[in-house]
């Protein structure tokens, strides 16, 4: 007989003597569907709790017994006294985040993309991402040694006066992104690079013979070379824009800054965990969330409609 | 671009600025681990210096002696040893699994995975899931088992998978061999270059991670979470047997103990490092492609 020639892996209809042949692979795969199911849906079946009441009182009744307070904890987080300056603080963090590490990196990796020796180019890219392998911790420690009032770059500076840690002022915000952007522009930039690696050199060559130089090749074949790739990462970076990390601003803030440190998912922390309100700490997480994925449709759509290159 | 072509202005420019460019970024680094092997009262002179002035052990000798380091920094190595090696086992199990168009559940088990990696509960739900309904708080696991696997190493690790030859794994089903053999004698040990990636992602993530901590087990600090606390603390309390042991208070700044806390804290990165921009690189640029 002739052996068909496609149903070695192709699928099959269910039927329990199929479940037995692949007996094995759903021991190799249940317990993690049981673990995700645990860990990842169980907390989002959570947001329940942004519309109940949770706090010690109500901890011992189960999900069904606690009262249902409707949108009171969303209304208790949006007219809390810090909700109005973290929101400012988390978009303009957010903004001038992504704008000064979209910035930087492009430029980057147009700049290292230009020298021409090999061995020099590798060996900066190679220490440029440094900083990215080393936990927020430590670049906190390091950037307080060296930012902090009496620190290394005022001692630089001829102990001038800087107050970069120490001013309760927006200024906190530059201190924040510039911290970032020297600790991830080596990295944002390889995704970039990879990009112009992928552009074809024969349009270079052609450019050159019509007599193009080295700003206007960059300008008319490596800046539009990279452009998709730029705004999907735009379109991403736009979907997490009030997901600013709470570890980052902790570790960098202190208590002078604090009010210009503060952001949504610390609020949520301090206001959940730190006094004890767990619906208002929910509320404020699925704020948090649905606004990102409102965000991620409508960048995406904008995209779309300039004729760009969509995420989905 | 085209080498052995002339150099021109340009070319020196962007040479000077990419040396400021390193010393930037070396720089800190440099100076924190001069700080740290400097002697204390010395460096309260200023700070600005990349040789230590003044030769001293002290730092590390008090971090080590007198402010119980030991026990964070074992627990670091602890968690990082036995979170990647779980991790890498579960992710390419689940990975080969998912590889395989034949199962049953394949395209559904694939969906539910990778929503998970687009939304998520939040921090608070997460919270009370770990501390109150399952209680793994201060205990070890609640660094292991919350972060077994990332969505994102599954699927990297499953198209390396769905990369080769099909053939093998026939073969072996011909041989008499079950798929967990297939996957434990086959595939696992053919993932090495994506299972080092994989590793190392996991390592770093392990070793640096500083919220779990800080959420669920304070009392079993980690090196990054002792390194917050001293941070924290703007005097570091002066045990009574580091003066008694000659170590009096004046040999000991916090600024000092914590830069010293702080490469105790890197150094493990830095040995990595070369592995890490290997296999690290490559990884990233693979996940970037869209499938």
């Amino acid at each position: 007989m002739k052996k068909p020639k496609k149903n070695q892996m192709a699928k099959e209809k269910f039927s329990w003597d199929l479940m037995r042949k692949q007996r094995y692979l759903l021991m190799m795969s249940v317990p993690f569907l049981i673990w995700l199911i645990i860990f990842k849906y169980v907390p989002l079946w959570g947001w329940i709790m942004a519309f109940q009441e949770v706090t010690p009182k109500t901890f011992a009744m189960s999900v069904w017994e606690r009262p249902f307070v409707g949108f009171d904890n969303f209304i208790k987080a949006f007219t809390d006294r810090l909700f109005a300056q973290t929101m400012i603080n988390t978009i303009c963090i957010s903004i001038l985040g992504i704008a000064l590490g979209t910035l930087g990196a492009i430029v980057f990796a147009l700049l290292l993309n230009e020298i021409r020796m090999e061995k020099f180019k590798k060996f900066t890219q190679t220490v440029s991402y440094l900083p990215h392998f080393v936990s927020w911790v430590i670049i906190a420690s390091i950037a307080k040694m060296f930012l902090n009032d009496g620190g290394a770059l005022e001692g630089m500076l001829g102990g001038a006066r800087l107050h970069l840690m120490s001013s309760n002022s927006p200024l906190f915000w530059l201190v924040v992104c510039f911290v970032n952007v020297w600790k991830e522009v080596g990295w944002d930039a390889i995704i970039y690079l990879s990009a112009m690696a992928g552009i074809d050199q024969g349009i270079y060559e052609a450019a050159k013979v019509d007599g193009a130089n080295r700003f206007q090749r960059i300008w008319h074949i490596t800046l539009p070379g990279i452009k998709p790739t730029a705004i999907v990462l735009l379109i991403m970076s736009i979907g997490s824009a009030l997901n600013v990390g709470m570890e980052r601003q902790m570790l960098l803030g202190n208590a002078i800054v604090q009010d210009h440190a503060m952001v949504l998912s610390w609020f949520a922390y301090v206001r959940g965990i730190g006094s004890n309100n767990y619906g208002l700490g929910t509320a404020i997480g699925m704020f948090q969330s649905v606004v990102g994925i409102i965000l991620l449709f409508i960048a995406n759509k904008v995209a779309g409609m300039f004729g760009e290159s969509k995420l989905v | 671009m085209k080498t052995g072509s002339k150099k021109t202005a340009f070319d020196y420019v962007l040479m000077v600025f990419f040396c400021l460019l390193i010393v930037v970024t070396v720089y800190p680094f440099l100076n924190v681990l001069a700080i740290s092997l400097n002697d204390p009262v010395d460096t309260m002179r200023n700070v600005n210096f990349i040789i230590p002035r003044k030769f001293t052990l002290s730092n590390y000798i008090y971090i080590f002696a007198e402010n119980d380091m030991l026990k964070p920094m074992l627990l670091s190595v602890l968690r990082t040893l036995v979170g990647t090696g779980l991790g890498v086992v579960c992710t390419s199990m689940l990975a080969y699994v998912l590889s395989r168009k034949d199962f049953y559940f394949n395209k559904s088990f694939t969906i539910i995975f990778i929503i998970t990696m687009y939304v998520s509960g939040g921090m608070i739900p997460e919270y009370l899931l770990i501390m109150r309904t399952l209680r793994m708080g201060q205990s070890f696991w609640v660094y292991i088992i919350p972060g077994l696997i990332w969505v994102y190493n599954v699927i990297l690790m499953r198209s390396f998978i769905e990369g080769m030859p099909l053939a093998l794994q026939e073969a072996a089903k011909l041989d008499g061999a079950n798929d967990f053999v297939i996957w434990y004698r086959i595939i696992f040990p053919l993932c090495k270059p994506v299972l080092a990636t994989v590793a190392l992602f996991v390592a770093v993530g392990q070793w640096n991670s500083f919220m779990d901590t800080y959420l669920y087990a304070r009392e079993l600090p980690t090196l990054q979470y002792v390194l917050y606390e001293i941070m924290q603390s703007a005097q570091i309390k002066v045990d009574p047997h580091a003066a008694a042991m000659g170590l009096s208070t004046a040999t000991v700044s916090p600024m000092s103990i914590r830069m010293a806390v702080t490469v105790v804290a890197t150094v493990p990165i830095l040995i990595v490092y070369p592995f890490l921009q290997k296999y690290f690189v490559g990884g990233m640029t693979l996940g970037a492609v869209k499938d």
